[in-house]
């Protein structure tokens, strides 16, 4: 056992750090109040090498592997979980299952730009009629000639309108549907009859844009298919577990960043004559805050090296999500209680990450999702096979 | 024991939630887009007799009991919280103050206004005055008989509509919230600077502001209650806005749970209503049975008042735990919604940033617990602090 980060890793968060706070922390209100992340930030991250930081050297990434991409989640959120979502939704998810599943040639052809941030990626799965029943997604590819032709549409699209390049899932086999009938394309921002709804109005993640895509007859050339025909599916739900672990990451970020202006707030505010730190009921939350938020470091950081080892991961990462999410959601809801009215008011940062962090419990399958993937690890372990 | 209402009361209840669907429902999301507090609808509620609910008819008020108010917060706040819940700082914490401590001339000069549609509001929050109202900074200095009133009110509900202040300040510093006194301030007096308007995470159509006092004239008649005497006042008050809302989370969560229900029964995923799974049915249930608890809890708390018992343990109780039901509700619902429920497109994620108000406001849960917990260990003789 051996609880210490790698020092590549330490000086990865150090950097990361030092950037959130002289970049990102003065930004991170107006990102909530523009509905934008500033272009010089992404120009930034990019030339960072942030947008690559799992994936292996030789396709221009950082090769920190997914415990140095959790530490990236982990410090962005705990800044500016708008920001975090975006990188998220590009590495995690976009780029994450070209990088698994796509041929060398699709790799070379895309990952160093999207390493670079020159181009940014987004996951399309979700669907009208398919959100927490993946399996029901229409979008249809038919082939004709070296060509398939998208038609259909996805929504709730995390980076929607800002990706170059979107991973989407469709159907090319409708008698199998989406189990061995489901393949993924790299689909590109330019290309004719692909176009990008209007960007959803949210509750939280302002900066982050999200919309609905639309794909009226989009040619993509057979190259472009990601992995192999008919196991986009896997694929993709692959790649969701990959992503889970890193929101479980995020997650710890927002946890922390509630304490820790918990602990500055509790020392600044006085009532009946003393700093409220002094009262028990405002000790005790910030005790639980801690705890829980040290537990999930350790499932998080534990979960990152299943991965970077090669060991299964599936029911733990379900586990970060879960339990992460949910501990975020807690601790801000605490953080904005000791803040009293302040935390209620626009004019200060708690009320922006109560609402952001709401998001973690749906978004890459809610939380009762989760359940179900941890349910179905389990009982496949016993020898019972679930259907949600 | 009798668990009906009364015929009137049943009546009430009728109309009230008439009133709800029929003018409230239809407004309520455009004031929470557009910020705005919803005047018209306030008027049409005046006229109908809700600003003057548990106003003696005698000063142009509807004569309701606190179980009838009960039911008119809980329906509007079925449909709007922030609609319900200005309506309830109006009447429960400072109409009712004037009725409770105004001598005859106070109230037929003021409550018959504030019945009429008037909105007034009850200036006690300070910057440093939060949970501790005994350490208010807010001055009123007495010269020849008259007072001049000095300091700045936050959080003030209402606080750019009202037409009438009621404001705390301490008239003997020395003594704490033992030294607090209560006036009636009329909005266009000039020294009453009405200052910013509180951006806030939910309830964003109540108008909520930082109020200044500019070291102004308030004559002596304008005192409400006894000198020093303004504590007692502050503590009724809060008893009865506890109450409303307590009454007004019940219906919030209600509301709440028919958004959720009514997805559940729509929304198709897996080959049929998502309310086909056991985990959807069981949110829908433990709401359920949390807002039938917290029905009876508030319905009891009212039955005391309305029999003159001492309710305020169980006014905390009751806000306490309407606080904590309505934000689990409004959460679990959300939850049902998905990825719906994180868009402003879909009224539950309105009641989510709404109701999370409730744990703060009219004293936040740590201050209820401390007010239950305080009443029970008084029992044994045992003074506890905050």
């Amino acid at each position: 056992m051996d609880f210490t980060f790698s020092p590549e890793h330490v000086a990865l968060r150090r950097m990361i750090r030092e950037f959130c706070e002289e970049e990102l922390r003065p930004r991170a209100k107006e990102v909530d109040r523009a509905g934008r992340v500033d272009p010089e930030v992404m120009r930034m991250m990019g030339s960072l090498g942030f947008f690559g930081v799992p994936f292996a050297q030789v396709y221009g990434g950082m090769g920190a592997g997914e415990t140095g991409y959790c530490i990236l989640m982990e410090e962005l959120n705990r800044v500016c979980p708008s920001t975090a979502t975006i990188v998220g939704a590009h590495i995690g998810i976009g780029a994450m299952s070209l990088y698994l599943d796509g041929s060398p040639e699709l790799k070379r052809k895309y990952l160093p730009d999207l390493c670079a941030g020159k181009k940014i990626a987004a996951f399309a799965l979700t669907e009208p009629n398919a959100g927490s029943d993946a399996a029901g997604i229409q979008l249809r590819a038919t082939l004709e000639g070296d060509s398939y032709f998208l038609d259909g549409q996805k929504m709730w699209i995390t980076n929607g309108p800002i990706a170059d390049v979107v991973m989407t899932l469709a159907i090319t086999d409708p008698a199998l549907g989406a189990r061995g009938g489901a393949t993924v394309f790299a689909v590109e921002r330019e290309w004719k009859g692909y176009s990008i709804g209007k960007p959803e109005k949210k509750m939280g993640l302002h900066g982050s844009p999200t919309s609905l895509l639309n794909f009226d007859e989009v040619r993509v050339p057979k190259e472009n298919v990601v992995g192999q025909v008919g196991l986009g599916f896997v694929t993709f739900m692959k790649t969701l577990d990959v992503g889970r672990t890193s929101l479980g990451a995020a997650t710890v970020g927002g946890g922390q960043a509630a304490l820790e202006a918990s602990l500055r707030w509790v020392k600044a505010r006085s009532q009946f004559g003393r700093p409220i730190a002094h009262m028990q009921s405002i000790q005790f939350m910030l005790a639980d805050m801690a705890a829980e938020i040290e537990a999930l470091r350790s499932l998080v950081y534990r979960t990152a090296w299943l991965v970077d080892n090669g060991k299964p991961f599936t029911k733990e990462a379900g586990m970060c999500k879960l339990l992460g999410s949910e501990i975020a959601s807690r601790c801000i809801d605490r953080a904005l209680q000791i803040h009293g009215a302040l935390g209620f008011s626009r004019d200060f940062p708690l009320e922006r990450g109560w609402r952001d962090a709401r998001i973690g419990e749906i978004f890459e399958g809610t939380n009762e999702i989760q359940r179900i993937v941890i349910a179905s690890e389990l009982l496949q372990e016993v020898g019972v096979r679930i259907r949600p | 024991m009798d668990f009906s209402l009364t015929e009137e009361q049943q009546m009430f209840r009728d109309m009230f939630r008439d009133f709800a669907e029929k003018e409230i429902a239809p407004v309520a999301e455009h004031a929470d887009k557009t910020e705005q507090p919803p005047v018209e609808l306030l008027k049409k509620a005046a006229a109908q007799g809700f600003l003057g609910a548990t106003i003696p008819e005698q000063y142009g008020g509807a004569g309701m009991d606190y179980l009838t108010y009960t039911l008119l917060a809980e329906e509007i706040a079925r449909h709007c919280l922030s609609t319900a819940i200005t309506i309830t700082i109006h009447t429960m914490l400072a109409s009712m103050s004037i009725l409770d401590a105004g001598s005859e001339g106070q109230k037929q000069k003021y409550l018959p206004r504030l019945a009429g549609g008037e909105l007034a509001s009850f200036a006690l929050t300070e910057p440093d005055a939060g949970s501790d109202p005994g350490s208010l900074q807010t001055r009123a200095r007495r010269e020849d008989g008259t007072f001049y009133l000095d300091g700045v009110k936050t959080w003030v509900s209402n606080g750019g509509l009202a037409g009438v202040h009621v404001v705390f300040a301490s008239t003997e510093p020395g003594k704490r919230h033992h030294g607090i006194s209560a006036f009636l301030v009329e909005k266009d007096s000039p020294f009453v600077m009405v200052g910013h308007r509180e951006p806030t995470l939910g309830l964003r159509a109540m108008d909520i502001r930082t109020v200044y006092f500019e070291d102004g004239h308030v004559p002596a008649e304008n005192l409400l209650g006894p000198l020093n005497g303004g504590w007692p006042i502050v503590l009724r008050a809060f008893n009865r806005v506890r109450l409303g809302l307590a009454a007004a989370a019940l219906g919030a969560a209600e509301g709440a749970l028919a958004l959720g229900a009514n997805f559940a029964a729509e929304r198709k995923q897996f080959g049929g209503p998502i309310a086909q799974k056991q985990a959807i049915q069981n949110y829908v249930a433990d709401c359920a049975v949390e807002i039938e608890a917290l029905r009876h809890l508030v319905h009891y708390t009212a039955w005391l008042a309305d029999g003159g018992q001492d309710y305020g343990r169980y006014a905390s109780m009751a806000k306490y735990l309407g606080a904590r039901i309505a934000k689990d509700t409004a959460n679990k619902m959300l939850q049902v919604h998905g990825g719906y429920g994180f868009s402003d497109e879909y009224t539950i994620s309105r009641v989510y940033r709404d109701v999370r108000a409730l744990r703060l406001l009219g004293g936040t849960d740590e201050i209820q617990r401390y007010a239950v917990a305080r009443g029970i260990f008084d029992e044994k003789g045992l003074k506890i602090q905050p």
